[in-house]
């Protein structure tokens, strides 16, 4: 065959493949726009459920998915950051730290049900912090590590050798080199681990399925040793338990919407602090 | 080979330096003259780089590698168990073969250097950076944009401001690292210019692969060669009648 045919073919053959990718996701999303925003009104977000989760509002699984991104963010990110830190900047070239590299690869391919089942067994018995956001939180954390190690660890890397021998050169200590010139440095890759941390976090069920998931609440959660409701565990709730399928299937769509939604919006404003930083760095 | 009016700054005697098992410089043995351009030429892979990377102990920062012998700047030794790293590095300012400005604006790459030393006032830092720009001779060319993006400028620019970055510390002796080895040759000229201007106050040492560079700027030139300091000599006469052959061979591009 002729060159410029396998080119032409090559191409066609790539752009039909990313064409069928944007497709999926545009397909999930208008699926899920359509059939939720039907449910969606001021009292779906705001009321709590009522008649045997058939009616009223997911208010409560709203505010309990967000303290829970919220708290397990808080948690992981200075330990996802200092530990990228830590294994980039400081740590000698060793077998063992090789092989505390080895696990943490490692630990982002295991189950989040297990993780789940970890959260269980040591937050919510050994701990003692019960079913509650608190031990919800740190499972999510624990299970969300790995994967903004790894991406704050690439980021770093990704600050050239030649910005820390500058800052040395002029006489900068090894922490003021990190601290002023190769963690800002690094900081729009940062973000991007963070942003897909916060999805997969807002997102996952199993992990809060022992851990600080409750089917449901009377009352919104007191403080993080209550247990919540979350929306993915809402939409499990409504797919799996109950009496009317056909009016929960409705509502659940109306979750998903909105758990896109504050993945989405939360996204939004990363993007929005990682290109202002990107400006601010990289010209 | 030194006239009587001018002093010594720095002194290397009997320095070897090794990657590994590999000897990168052996039994380096000279001194460097204060406010004077020094140059060291010699082919790729002498041990140039390696060796003024030494000066402000930067080949630390390389896993495996290690220095014998005694390296003296101003009559103090500076490779002892209580010599301070930091106070080397701020006493001996670097400039790199590629330009590299820190991703901030002209004025924080040149404040750096005194905002880590704890300066917090804001117009002692102005007026700093003002008089390092000057002196870089990049001040005209860059009043109007100092809070822009240091990556925005040329190469050129981008070199004088690691210059100015580096002045702004107030070091004693300036190391130049292949400095013009990216830039265009008006960019060059600026530089050696530049250079030229700074040896009043400052004791320079260049590393250049470019002979005709060593020869217009720099008042002492030492040949290396496979780790080895082959001749030192006033530029002069390294250039006219070396006394060794090698030296002589490189100088008239039969080898390098």
């Amino acid at each position: 065959m002729n060159q410029k045919v396998v080119e032409k073919l090559g191409f066609i053959m790539l752009f039909a493949l990313t064409a069928l990718t944007i497709f999926f996701l545009i397909t999930i999303i208008y699926f899920i726009a359509v059939r939720g925003v039907k449910v969606i009104s001021w009292e779906f977000l705001t009321q709590f459920p009522k008649d045997a989760m058939t009616k009223g509002g997911v208010a409560p699984a709203i505010v309990g998915t967000l303290c829970l991104t919220i708290g397990a963010i808080l948690f992981a990110l200075p330990l996802g950051v200092a530990c990228a830190v830590y294994l980039c900047e400081y740590s000698p070239k060793s077998y063992i730290v090789n092989i505390i590299r080895m696990s943490i690869n490692n630990l982002a391919g295991v189950p989040s049900v297990v993780f789940g089942l970890f959260g269980l067994a040591i937050f919510v018995k050994i701990f003692g912090f019960g079913v509650s956001i608190l031990s919800g939180s740190l499972t999510l954390a624990v299970m969300v590590l790995p994967s903004i190690i790894s991406t704050s660890q690439e980021a770093l890397m990704a600050v050239p050798q030649s910005y820390r021998e500058a800052s040395l050169a002029l006489g900068a200590s090894h922490w003021q080199t990190i601290k002023k010139v190769v963690v800002p440095t690094a900081l729009p890759g940062i973000l991007t681990g963070i942003i897909l941390g916060i999805g997969r976090v807002a997102g996952e069920t199993a992990p809060i399925l022992f851990t600080a998931g409750t089917f449901y609440m009377r009352s919104y959660p007191k403080s993080i040793f209550s247990e919540t409701m979350a929306l993915p565990y809402h939409i499990y709730a409504l797919m799996t338990e109950g009496t009317r399928p056909d009016q929960q299937v409705r509502i659940a769509y109306g979750c998903a919407l909105i758990l896109l939604l504050i993945v989405l919006s939360v996204s939004a404003i990363a993007v929005v602090i990682r290109q202002s930083q990107r400006r601010l760095y990289v010209h | 080979m030194y006239t009587n009016n001018i002093k010594e700054c720095m002194k290397f005697e009997d320095v070897n330096f090794y990657y590994y098992n590999k000897q990168a410089l052996k039994n380096i043995t000279f001194s460097v003259p204060e406010n004077r351009i020094t140059a060291i030429i010699g082919p790729s892979g002498c041990g140039k780089t390696t060796f003024i990377r030494l000066i402000n102990r930067m080949n630390e920062l390389i896993p495996g590698t290690r220095m014998e012998g005694k390296i003296f700047l101003n009559g103090k030794e500076i490779y002892t168990q209580d010599t301070d790293v930091v106070d080397i590095r701020r006493s001996v300012g670097m400039v790199f073969q590629k330009p590299n400005p820190f991703p901030k604006s002209i004025y924080e790459n040149i404040s750096y250097g005194l905002r880590i030393n704890g300066i917090r006032d804001k117009s002692y830092i102005d007026a700093k950076v003002e008089e390092s720009l000057k002196k870089a001779a990049l001040w005209n060319e860059v009043k109007d944009r100092l809070h822009d993006n240091a990556l925005g400028f040329s190469g050129g620019q981008q070199q004088r401001l690691c210059i100015a970055r580096c002045l702004a510390v107030e070091p004693k002796v300036i190391l130049f690292d292949e400095p013009c080895a990216s830039l265009d040759p008006i960019s060059t000229a600026k530089i050696e210019e530049l250079m030229l201007d700074l040896k009043k106050n400052y004791t320079i040492i260049i590393v250049t692969h470019n002979m005709q560079q060593a020869a217009r700027v720099s008042d002492f030139t030492a040949f290396f060669y496979l780790g080895s300091m082959v001749e030192i000599d006033l530029t002069s006469i390294i250039f006219t009648k070396p006394k060794q052959k090698a030296t002589e061979d490189y100088i008239t591009g039969r080898f390098g």
